[in-house]
Order: C-alpha cells, then structure tokens, then sequence
C-alpha cells in the first residue's frame, strides 16, 4: 500500500521530482510514487545537544514547568512522557517569543509556588509527590473553582493544553497514538479488517 | 488623481487578483491569445518553497504553533503550516465592523489567493438556486439559468478535475466527474445511519485528481491538501492556471501590486489602473484596453467603491447603489461526536484528501413546511489525523485532570470522533453589506472597508435544524454529542458572518441596471470595458460553495469578453 524509503532513495526522489512538481516538466506529469516520496522530508534533525537553557523562565520556575509536565504525561508501559517529547522546551521557548504567554506561565508558576509554600512549606518542585499530587487534584478540575483557586485553575488549563500540544504534535506522541499518515500512497484503501470491526461493533 | 506617462504602454487587458476568478480569466484569455497583465497584492508563490505539506509538527520547534505562540492566541486559527500570506488580520490592512455587529474577513495576499488552500468542494449550484425569488419569493432571480452555465461547469470540472459519481439528485446536479475515492470507515457509519433516517450520503465532489490530467500529477493521498500542494494535483488557481499562462508568454504577472483605483477616461471607459507597488510604497499606473477585477467579493467592491470620479461619484459602475450591498456569507453550524463503534479500531492511514470523501447533499429541497428557506449540504469530518497543536485541547478539557489517566483516554479516543458541519444558503438582507469607513485608511493610504452583519430568521432557524439532524444522526450511529465545531461562532452556535470564507453578492449583476451593476455576463452596466470575475457578481450564495462557481462564469465572462473585444465592443 505504501513504504517509506530510506534516506538515500528520499534524496533521488527528491531531485526525480522538482521539476515535475513545479509543473516545468514536458511529458505526462504523473509522478511516481517513488517520487512522491519526496513528501517524506527528513526525519526530525537529530540535534545533539546538551541540557537546555531556558530562555524565558528561570531556572526555579523551568525546574517547576518540568515537573508539571511529567505529571501531566507520564512516561507509561507504551511510551515516554512529556519530558522526553521536550514539552518544558516548547513552552519556554514560546514563552521567549510572546510577552502575553510569559506573564501566564510566570504568574501561574509564581501561584503554584506561593500556594504550596502556605500549604506545605515548600515550593512546588521540591515538595513531596503526594503534596503535588493533592496541589493538582484541586486546579485539574474546573469542579474546584473558586476565588482562591481561580487563578490555579486557570493556568493549569493552559499548562495542560500545552504540554498535551507538545507530546502528541512529537514523534513519541504520534506513535503512542499509532498515527500512520502524511505519507505518500499509490491508492487509497481502507483495510476490510478496520471496515468489519467498526460496522460489526455498531450494529448499522 | 495620479499622472499617465503619455507614452505609457498599453496593456491590452489587466486583471486584478489572482485567486479562482483572475486565475480563471486568465487561462482563458491568454488562451484565446490576448495579452494580460496580473496584479496580485501579495507576492508570487513558490511552491516548493511555500507549501509545507508534508512537514510534520515536530519538525520545527514552535510545532506549528507559530514562532510567536500566535495559535494560542487566535491569531493564525488554520496554524503555521498552511499560512499562505494573509489570514484573518493582514497588518497594516484593516478593515472595521460596525458597533454591535459581527464579521471576520479572510483574505489572502498571494499568487492564487485562497485556492492555495482552500478546501475544494465543488458542488454545481442547482437549477433552482438561479431562480431563488421564482421559488419561495425572497432574494432576486438570476439573469443567468442553469442550463446556460451547465457548459462551464462541464468545463471548469474538466479543467480543474473533480472527483464525483452520477446520482440524479435534484439539489446536487452531476458533472464531467474523475473517480470518486473510496469512504473511510467513520464515513461508512455515517452512511449507514443515514440511510435509517432516509438522508442521502453521496460521494464527495472535491477538486484533487484521482488521475493525471493537463499535467498535474495524481493525489499522493497525504491528507494535507489545506497547506497547498506541492505537486498540483490538488486544485490552484496559481499551479493549474496562472504559471502555465506565463508560459505562453502573454501573461505578464506584477506581484506586491495593490490595486488602488480604476480610472476612467472622458468616453467613461476605464482607461488605467493604478496601483501602489508595495515594495517601493510608490503609486504606479498602468494603462489598458480593459480589465477584469477579480479581487475577491468584498475587495472588489471596495475598489469599485473607491473609484470615484465626476461622472461616477457614487464609485465606478454604481447608479444603482448595488455596489457592497447583497454581501452573503454560507450559513455554517457544526456538532462533534463520539462514537463508541470506533472505538479499538484497528489503526489505518485515513489521510486521502482532505476534508471529506462522502458528504450530504440538501434533501429537503421539495418539502414545503420548514421554518426557514432555501437549504444546506453537510461536510462529514473524521478519521486518524494528523496531530497539531490544539488537536487535543477538547478532550484535554472534557476530561480534565492529568497524568496516566488522561493519556490513556486520549489514547483511547484518537480516531473515535466524528463531525457534521452544515454550510447553508443565507439569503441577502438590508443589514448585512459592505461600504467604505469614510475615517479609516491602510497604510497604503487606501479607504478601509466597513462591515454590516445581521443574520435573519431565516438562517437562525436553518442553524436549528442543523443541530436537530446531526444530533439524530450521531445517536442513530450509537454516539453521543461531545460539542460545538465552528471556532467562531454567534450565539446559539451559528458561525460569525464572513467565517465560512464564502462572501459573494456585494457587485451583483441581473437584467436590471436600476437594481444591479453587472449584464448577465459580468460585464458593467455602465462602464463596457469593465468586467467582474469574482463572487462579487453573484446573485444568491446557494448552499455549494461559491469556487467551482466562480471558476464556471469567470470562463464565461472570459470568452464573452474576448467575443466582444474582438468585434470592438469594448
């Protein structure tokens, strides 16, 4: 139905290509689906880099923002979590792009740190993880809403949103979800076995 | 008004805009072996360079949010990767809404405008969509029948490629149709429930090839065809119609030009176009024998209304007072749903093309006791897509919380929604137009537009039964409502005017010149040399979206116009 070619065939594919796909080329235009596979671009670049400096946050507030997002998604049994899909990276470097989003996470982070200090003496990162754990059960949940948790809630909305953005727009994410798209296919099929599953388990 | 070099040359025609109307016209023309000259107000495209159709969000570091965060921050709702030069706010363009009233405008500065990305439906309208006012006695009548315009329709789906089957549906006519592509599983379920309810499902009409024609490539299947397509074989007016007219060396395109003013001659004829060269900020002229605007509805309008004179102190070819009025947008209204069915589905790439491959045509268009006229058609959404930024944010809000839990629902729902969307026909009232703001200008020192917006009863109540079918038909597939689809929206969840990205009417033509601007071949009433090849000349907005339209009467309007040149008409 389709493959993905090794990076050596890729590159062919992609000098095959170029002419035909700007429509310069004489003769039927049609492309091959080896061609075609110029659409896969190269893989994400393996930047090897060592550990990242926050640009926005400091370094209180980026230890927090790690946190949140490891338990926000975990690592589990199928696949790695938020840290290791570079959620904290994301929002940082968002953060050092947009004055607004900084303020957000800045502001929130300051409350969640303000909060646990009152509730447990320690700041958010260095608190025990069934005081974080009882610190997210109250702002994860809009049920909870309240003068004094408002602004918790509110930033952990956006906290979340974003961490979930940052995971599954990863690789790690999209294998945890099994997507198999954005390729290049000669055809479109649809596998029976999918069909017959989904009409036996409806009923229509 | 600006100086004409005397010697100037002179451009045989001059077409402004560069979108479905302009590209159209000018494959046409060229063709027919006039030379033309393109202003287009944004740059010229690259597509090799421009469309990023197979990036994925991890690709670059933002995902897709933008550099700046702008996605979360409603600045770039369609993201990163399909920005074509433009979107909702184009800096340094503004246009207004008056007090209390609701509009966004979509525009699109570049070679090819919004078919760069837009989403291809392309339906016919059907016979009685051009006799609105014979048929239930509200809005006006076209000048035009379908039977008149059926030829180019057969020749703008032959040309652009559309993918469909013969059906025989009153409300959906059939066409010079490629292969229809196959249903994906959520489509099938859609079906079937339909069928309970004796509501149709058909294979869907879209413009991306399932075969090679005029040396477009066949679809590749990579479901991104909203970010543009590298290799044509989704429909633009720039890859399909523009480059290739520059390859017979009649066509001469001036991008970076934002039109600025038609200026007429003492014989009332429009004589020059004059436009700032956006790059140099400097005010250029060009002469011409005629010309075509086909700047988009609404930014047709405006530089027809800013085009003033003695003789046409109303703005060009506008007696009738016709000019901004009429402005319609598609009804839109949609619901999400899950469905239980789908779920531990067995994982398939669903890409196809995108959008939809089955979708509903009206159905209730012989049934006499509805509270609202006319009708709409429902566009079908699903499928295992591509994550991106934001794709999760609806169940990370329905199910709240955080950690393993959290993952593992998304984990479990990816692929188990379903959306209906309904896009219907808004029929034109006197509250809803465009007109120039007399205290605002953009930076080029052009009058801004001001909008007016007012849905009536009419669309409220088609909005209603929207809601009413798609609730019965996720319940028949077993699912349950999950929420609202439109991003924007008024409310009771209709969509705010001008979101459905369908404006039309507002340089309508008819056989009246009291009440119309433009002949029945877009052609003005009063000024012969002027012609208009965009949406703007559009009588009703029926529920088929407005492109394939465009397409057939701006080929129309080409050959007439090419008719009458030649015979010295013009």
């Amino acid at each position: 139905m389709f493959k993905i070619l090794d990076d050596v065939s890729r590159r062919d594919a992609l000098r095959t290509i170029g002419a035909s796909a700007a429509l310069t080329a004489s003769g039927t235009g049609v492309l091959t689906l080896d061609a075609a596979q110029h659409v896969h671009q190269e893989a994400a670049s393996q930047k090897a880099s060592g550990p990242y400096k926050p640009k926005a946050l400091n370094a209180q507030e980026y230890r927090s923002l790690r946190r949140l997002a490891e338990m926000i998604i975990p690592p589990d049994a199928k696949s790695k979590g938020a840290i290791e899909a570079g959620a904290p990276e994301y929002i940082d470097l968002l953060c050092a792009n947009n004055g607004e989003l900084k303020e957000i996470y800045t502001g929130g982070l300051g409350w969640l740190d303000r909060e646990m200090k009152k509730r447990y003496g320690a700041l958010f990162a260095d608190a025990k993880p069934e005081q974080q754990t009882a610190m997210l059960d109250l702002i994860a949940y809009r049920k909870n809403d309240s003068p004094a948790l408002a602004p918790g809630i509110r930033f952990f909305t956006w906290a979340r949103n974003m961490v979930v953005d940052a995971f599954y727009t990863s690789k790690t994410g999209f294998d945890d979800l099994g997507f198999m798209g954005n390729g290049a296919m000669a055809e479109f099929k649809v596998p029976q076995e999918a069909m017959d599953y989904a009409l036996k388990r409806s009923g229509l | 008004m600006s100086q004409i070099q005397p010697r100037a040359q002179v451009h045989d025609i001059v077409v402004i805009g560069s979108g479905a109307g302009g590209g159209t016209a000018v494959k046409v023309l060229t063709d027919l072996g006039f030379k033309v000259t393109l202003l287009e107000a944004g740059p010229q495209l690259n597509p090799m360079k421009d469309f990023k159709e197979h990036v994925t969000p991890y690709q670059v570091p933002h995902r897709g949010a933008g550099a700046a965060a702008e996605i979360y921050f409603g600045k770039q709702q369609w993201g990163y990767f399909a920005a074509p030069n433009g979107f909702w706010e184009i800096e340094g363009e503004p246009y207004t809404v008056a007090p209390g009233n609701k509009f966004r405008w979509f525009r699109s500065r570049i070679v090819g405008g919004r078919t760069n990305h837009y989403g291809r439906i392309s339906l016919r309208f059907s016979d009685y969509d051009f006799k609105p006012y014979s048929t239930d006695g509200l809005g006006t009548d076209w000048p035009v029948t379908y039977d008149e315009i059926a030829p180019y329709y057969d020749k703008a789906e032959g040309f652009i490629g559309v993918t469909g089957t013969h059906e025989g549906i009153r409300s959906a006519p059939d066409g010079n149709f490629l292969p229809p592509i196959p249903p994906r599983v959520h489509e099938v379920l859609i079906k079937k429930a339909c069928d309970k309810l004796k509501i149709p499902v058909i294979p869907s009409r879209m413009a991306m090839l399932t075969k090679s024609i005029h040396g477009r490539a066949a679809c590749h299947y990579c479901g991104q065809c909203g970010r543009g397509c590298q290799t044509a074989s989704a429909f633009s007016s720039s890859q399909a119609m523009v480059f290739p007219a520059m390859k017979t060396g009649r066509l001469t395109v001036i991008p970076n030009a934002m039109a600025r003013e038609l200026i007429t001659g003492d014989d009332g004829k429009v004589n020059a176009v004059s436009y700032i060269d956006k790059l140099t900020r400097t005010e250029k002229t060009i002469r011409c024998r005629a010309v075509v605007v086909a700047a988009s509805a609404c930014e047709s309008a405006r530089l027809l209304l800013n085009s003033k004179s003695p003789r046409f102190s109303n703005g060009l070819a506008n007696s009738s007072g016709q000019v901004g009025r009429n402005l319609t947008d598609t009804v839109g209204y949609g619901l999400s749903g899950h469905i239980p069915a789908l779920e531990g589905l067995p994982k398939y790439n669903s890409d196809g093309i995108a959008g939809m491959h089955m979708y509903i045509p009206w159905w209730l268009w012989d049934k006499k006791n509805k509270d609202f006229a006319r009708g709409y058609h429902v566009e079908l959404g699903g499928g295992f897509n591509m994550p991106g930024v934001g794709s999760f944010h609806g169940a990370a809000g329905r199910h709240e919380g955080y950690g393993a839990g959290l993952k593992s629902s998304i984990r479990a729902e990816y692929g188990t929604g379903v959306g209906l969307s309904g896009r219907g026909e808004m029929i034109p009232n006197e509250h809803t137009f465009c007109e120039i703001d007399p205290h605002v200008v953009d930076q080029w020192g052009i009058p801004v537009l001001r909008f007016h917006w007012r849905w009536s009863e009419h669309e409220i109540n088609q909005a209603k039964h929207m809601h009413k079918t798609f609730v019965e038909i996720i319940e028949t597939m077993g699912g349950t409502v999950t929420g609202l689809r439109n991003p924007e929206r008024e409310d009771g969840g209709i969509s705010v005017g001008g979101t459905i990205i369908h404006e039309a009417g507002t340089v309508r033509m008819g056989a009246d010149p009291k009440t119309s601007a433009l002949n029945r071949f877009s052609q003005a009433h009063e000024v012969s040399n002027l012609f208009v090849a965009d949406a703007a000349s559009f009588v009703s907005n029926p529920d088929k979206n407005v492109t394939l339209s465009i397409v057939a009467f701006a080929w129309r309007m080409s050959e007439y116009m090419a008719d009458e040149m030649r015979k010295g008409n013009v």
